[in-house]
């Protein structure tokens, strides 16, 4: 291109049609499995998933996870089995989301939703105890005062994401290895995952 | 209305002359110096040579102090001076001897030239007594009216102006000396330049070449 | 006192009806001048961000006109900070210096006027007056002098912060600056020649008629003049000095809020002023076809203003389309490229001149000058390879010496 070949291009430039977006007003629609803030599930009679076994918090590369279990009261059992996650606590100040914490999880308890505009203007608002973090009864996520929920930001907080099988095998394509959400029930899995065979059964024996 | 500015012109020349030799810091004394020649030039609007006015901000304040002030901000030496410390002797009544007599000397030369103490028209005024007389600016009809009769607002002949007195004296009395002037402006940048270059990185006066920072290492 | 002579209002001498017409002349160009700063600014963003498929400011304001007026209050707010090892005097003076040229220059700009069949004067109450706020005798000297002037703003400024980068951007701008003084004061005397009077109302005169010197000067001294004035503008891609990848900010480092604000208002108040200048000496200024009678003197101000916008235009091109000139690159443009070109052409232009007074042919008058520009320029070029030769031939002798020296003193 010569040198008056540049101010063509810059002159016609002028009558194209221009590529920004009206962001904060239209957002563009998220990736399904997009790592945003994350959720404490429960199941679909309404007890919490989370049984206080503090993986999670093991796994965490960033250590911003604060598990507390506590034994389940008798008359009241608020998680299946004996106990439950009686203090947690996720500080966003460290989190960098990598869900390595929902990949950990035996229970789907910790999912994410797609949200992550959510800007806390103080230190103490940065750390989501456990009431913000749990879903309600209707299976959404809690909308604090300072995040920007949009549409779709909020379905499917679960543990879809894990789309084939535990070991990403062909086999499991088709079949729902997840449990049933609180509000939503048995999410449908996505075809099309893998097009190769690999490792793995379809009756649960890990190959060698 | 003209001695008013006349005065406060005045005024700002002595006050930047006496800011370039009282100032300690040299970048302040060539602003001075700038003052000192604004207010020069707009002595000369007042004395109808409008021309001069404009090229001595163009050539004085605009280019020759600008060079001052390269060279002062390049050469580093714009921190204070040390004034008490004289590196020769005598120095300052010797300049205060010479500056009161040129100053009483120019004081009499002003007084004998004006009152004709030296003959001619030429010195007294400054103007040249006898002014070409095909270039009468009032005569002149702007291009869109010509031919079409309008009268030029126009109160009687103008003084010849300034750009043209200038040019009609540069190219026909004094041609000579102009052209030379020249001639001695190019052969000043030509030296400058020629004195400035240094030849493949070598420090000419001693004839060493530039050192190797670090030998290369073996193996 | 004949300083704004030849303005037709001032013949019967200075009183009180002059006064008021210059007052109200003086406030006029100063409020035209601070709104099309503003706008100008806008149309800058807006443009370049349409070249690059973007929209621009949209917010403030409708089409986001209040974006400058925003900024400027944004920067008002900030904090006003005086380096401590500044010169605090200069570093104060030095954006006044490079603000007031640019007012300057526009007041000798014919604004409006019918060029095209009157004498460009119009009448208020009763007086006739040009539409310029003067109309000195060395009018285009002034607009020379105030571009030399501007030069002081930059370079003070960098020296007067303290630190090193303003320094090493406010030598260089000067130096950029000081450079191309000289291309546009000989693509100017081309101008000159043609009109044979520095008055800018007389310029604009002798182009009524579509006489511009655009062409009748032949298209050198305007390419030559363009070049000239983008490089004393600073503006891409001469803008190595202001450039944030190179030095940081360049000579305005050091400054925040307002000060900042005056350097960024008086750059492009310059940009306007001097495509105003452009318009009067190239393009005949107010002239143009006067559409609809009974307004004569409107139609004077609206080509004014239509000019202007081309010009303002073709900066604001230049800045999206072309890559930074390295600083070597733009020095040798100056000096080896624009000087001779124009000098060359001034004197082809007065060789057609003084054949035309005297009767000369005018073909054999435009061979000769052509085959001495043209053998000019081949010694030209063969002195800047020869030099460039001599440069290489000298370093690499250098470098080779280095290596044996290093190998000998092994």
């Amino acid at each position: 291109m010569n040198f008056f070949g540049g101010f063509r291009v810059t002159f016609a430039k002028l009558f194209e049609k221009r590529v920004t977006s009206q962001y904060p007003t239209v957002k563009r629609p998220k990736p399904e499995r997009f790592h945003g803030r994350h959720v404490l599930g429960r199941y679909e009679d309404g007890m919490e998933r989370c049984i206080g076994c503090e993986l999670c918090a093991g796994v965490c590369p960033a250590r911003c996870i604060y598990v507390r279990g506590a034994d389940n009261p008798p008359d009241s059992p608020v998680a299946p089995g004996e106990r439950y996650g009686y203090v947690y606590e996720i500080n966003y100040l460290r989190c960098i989301h990598c869900d390595l914490c929902v990949e950990a999880c035996p229970t789907e308890a910790i999912t994410e939703s797609k949200l992550f505009e959510f800007s806390f203007t103080s230190r103490d608002d940065a750390v989501y105890t456990k009431d913000e973090l749990l879903v309600g009864d209707d299976g959404r996520p809690r909308r604090l005062p300072w995040e920007d929920w949009r549409p779709g930001d909020d379905e499917h907080t679960s543990g879809w994401m894990r789309a084939t099988s535990p070991s990403g095998s062909a086999a499991w394509e088709g079949r729902a290895a997840w449990s049933a959400e609180l509000g939503y029930g048995v999410r449908a899995p996505e075809q099309g995952q893998s097009a190769e065979a690999g490792p793995g059964t379809p009756d649960g024996e890990p190959s060698a | 209305m003209e001695i008013a500015v006349f005065a406060v012109c005045a005024a700002i020349v002595i006050g930047g002359a006496l800011g370039v030799i009282v100032t300690r810091h040299p970048v302040h004394a060539a602003l001075s110096l700038v003052a000192t020649l604004f207010g020069i030039a707009v002595l000369f609007l007042t004395l109808d040579a409008q021309f001069l006015a404009a090229v001595q901000v163009i050539v004085y304040a605009g280019a020759i102090v600008v060079l001052f002030l390269f060279v002062i901000m390049l050469l580093g030496v714009d921190r204070v001076e040390n004034l008490r410390t004289e590196p020769l002797g005598g120095q300052r009544p010797l300049a205060a001897g010479i500056g009161v007599a040129v100053l009483v000397l120019a004081l009499l030369f002003t007084i004998a030239a004006s009152s004709g103490g030296f003959g001619g028209d030429t010195v007294a005024t400054g103007r040249p007594a006898a002014v070409a007389p095909e270039f009468d600016s009032c005569t002149a009809v702007p291009k869109a009216l010509e031919g079409s009769g309008a009268a030029v607002a126009c109160d009687g002949p103008e003084p010849i102006s300034n750009i043209r007195q200038v040019a009609w004296w540069v190219f026909t009395d004094y041609v000579w000396a102009f052209q030379l002037t020249g001639l001695l402006l190019t052969v000043a940048v030509v030296g400058a330049v020629v004195l400035a270059r240094q030849r493949g990185g070598a420090d000419d006066e001693t004839g060493e070449p530039v050192p190797d920072p670090a030998p290369e290492a073996v193996g | 006192m004949n300083v704004l002579a030849l303005d037709p209002a001032y013949i019967g001498g200075f009183g009180l009806d002059e006064a008021l017409i210059l007052i109200v002349k003086v406030v006029a160009a100063f409020a035209m001048l601070m709104v099309a700063v503003m706008l100008m600014i806008w149309f800058e963003r807006k443009l370049i961000g349409d070249m690059q498929n973007r929209i621009g400011p949209a917010l403030a304001g409708p089409w986001g006109i209040l974006q400058t007026m925003a900024d400027g209050i944004k920067l008002f707010f900030k904090e006003d900070l005086v380096p401590a090892r500044s010169d605090r005097f200069v570093f104060k003076l030095a954006p006044y210096l490079s603000l007031v040229p640019a007012f300057l220059v526009f007041t000798v700009v014919p604004v409006g006027g019918n060029f095209t069949t009157g004498d460009g004067t119009v009448s208020w109450w009763g007086n006739t007056t040009y539409l310029q706020v003067a109309d000195p005798h060395i009018g285009i000297l002034l607009v020379l002098a105030m571009s030399s002037m501007a030069v002081y703003g930059v370079m003070l400024a960098g020296w007067s912060s303290g630190s090193k980068y303003p320094l090493l951007g406010s030598v260089r701008a000067s130096a950029q600056m000081v450079s191309y003084e000289a291309a546009l004061g000989l693509s100017l005397a081309a101008v000159l020649l043609q009109s044979g009077s520095l008055s800018t109302h007389d310029i604009v005169a002798d182009q009524s008629g579509y006489d511009w010197n655009l062409w009748v000067t032949g298209i050198v001294p305007f390419v030559v003049f363009l070049i000239a004035v983008t490089a004393e503008l600073n503006r891409p891609p001469f803008d190595m000095v202001e450039a944030e990848q190179e030095l940081v900010g360049g000579f305005h480092t050091e400054y925040s809020s307002i000060r900042f604000a005056l350097f960024f208002l008086a750059e492009f108040m310059n940009v306007i002023t001097m495509s105003a200048i452009i318009v009067t000496l190239f393009l005949g200024g107010p002239d143009g076809p006067i559409l609809v009678e009974g307004v004569d003197w409107l139609w004077g101000i609206i080509w004014f203003f239509l000019k202007l916008m081309v010009f303002l235009f073709v900066f604001v091109w230049l800045r999206a389309t072309l890559p930074r000139l390295r600083y070597d690159q733009l020095m040798d443009m100056g000096w080896k490229v624009l000087i001779p070109l124009s000098l060359g052409w001034l004197l082809f232009l007065g060789a057609l001149s003084i054949g035309r007074d005297r009767g000369w042919s005018e073909a054999v008058v435009i061979v000769v000058s052509v085959a001495a520009l043209a053998t000019g320029g081949l010694v030209l070029r063969t002195a800047v390879r020869a030099g460039r030769a001599q440069r290489q031939a000298d370093e690499a002798g250098e470098t080779a010496d280095r290596a044996t020296q290093g190998g000998g003193r092994r």
